[in-house]
């Protein structure tokens, strides 16, 4: 397996960068909130991990469909990449944005549309992961993860879109949810903030993707020095 | 409105939760890597000796 690549390197190091900038935009440059105050602030990562979570899913579920049809294991390895860290980026929205919803909603959870489709999508691609585990043959599994991810990324529109479509207490940030709690006005400096933790999340997948897919490619290498070894 | 130190702690728990999160998988990422790499070597190293 080579080194890391220059680009990844550089990568790395404009990854800390942004998310140390990030981190001063939501706590210096971000104004407090009238009504929640300090604990808003959650809001601009929770957003930005369940945004870079979904793309992830829907990047998983195109990495299946080349998969499909080209029938090459790499599409598999980059796939699973894709599942992996979007399981991760998804599981810190649903932990952050229980945080947040204690002391705006008084409890943690509740089985509202926008949090129950969002636990449904975790579980989903958690599955995945757990049913890929019981398939040895390489083809297979790679041909049943495809179809799955095809599959499951249908529960990705309906996440997102499940707080448009149904009466919920979560916030709409981009339009308006009268039955919602918890829900501000954006001043631009809000916004900005908001954009700068989408753009800086964005660059944190790439990065952590890039370097999940040379886990998988390593991965496949020790499995095909396994196969040599038996033969 | 909510407490100022109810929502300093809310957020401060936020921010902890995520940075822990992001810091374990890097990890786990980096500890899956070391693995293989241990495997290949020891894999290379019994071809070696067949």
């Amino acid at each position: 397996m080579k080194p890391q690549p220059l680009a990844l390197k550089m990568l790395n190091v404009v990854s800390v960068l942004l998310f140390l900038a990030a981190l001063g935009m939501v706590f210096l440059y971000a104004p407090l909130e009238v009504t929640m105050n300090y604990v808003q602030k959650i809001f601009y990562f929770h957003i930005a991990t369940a945004w870079v979570g979904m793309l992830g899913f829907i990047a998983a579920a195109v990495a299946g469909v080349v998969c499909l049809i080209k029938h090459d294991q790499k599409w598999d390895i980059i796939e699973l990449a894709a599942v992996e860290i979007s399981l991760i980026f998804f599981l810190i929205a649903i932990f952050a944005g229980s945080i947040w919803a204690r002391p705006t909603w008084g409890t943690y959870w509740t089985w509202e549309p926008r949090l129950t489709t969002a636990a449904i999508l975790e579980m989903i691609y958690i599955a995945y992961l757990l049913l890929r585990q019981g398939i040895d043959d390489p083809d297979r599994r790679a041909r049943f993860s495809a179809v799955y991810t095809l599959v499951g990324a249908i529960s990705v529109p309906i996440t997102f879109l499940s707080i448009r479509l149904f009466r919920t207490i979560h916030p709409v940030v981009i339009g308006t949810n009268s039955a919602s709690t918890g829900s501000f006005d954006m001043t631009s400096k809000m916004l900005l903030t908001m954009f700068f933790a989408l753009f800086t999340f964005s660059i944190i997948f790439v990065d952590l993707f890039w370097h999940r897919i040379r886990l998988g490619q390593l991965a496949q290498l020790v499995e095909q020095l396994k196969l040599e070894e038996l033969q | 409105m909510i407490e100022y130190a109810t929502s300093i702690k809310y957020m401060l728990a936020g921010y902890v939760m995520i940075l822990t999160m992001l810091s374990l998988y890097i990890v786990s990422l980096s500890i899956r890597w070391r693995n293989l790499k241990r495997d290949i070597q020891t894999l290379k190293e019994i071809q070696k000796k067949d």
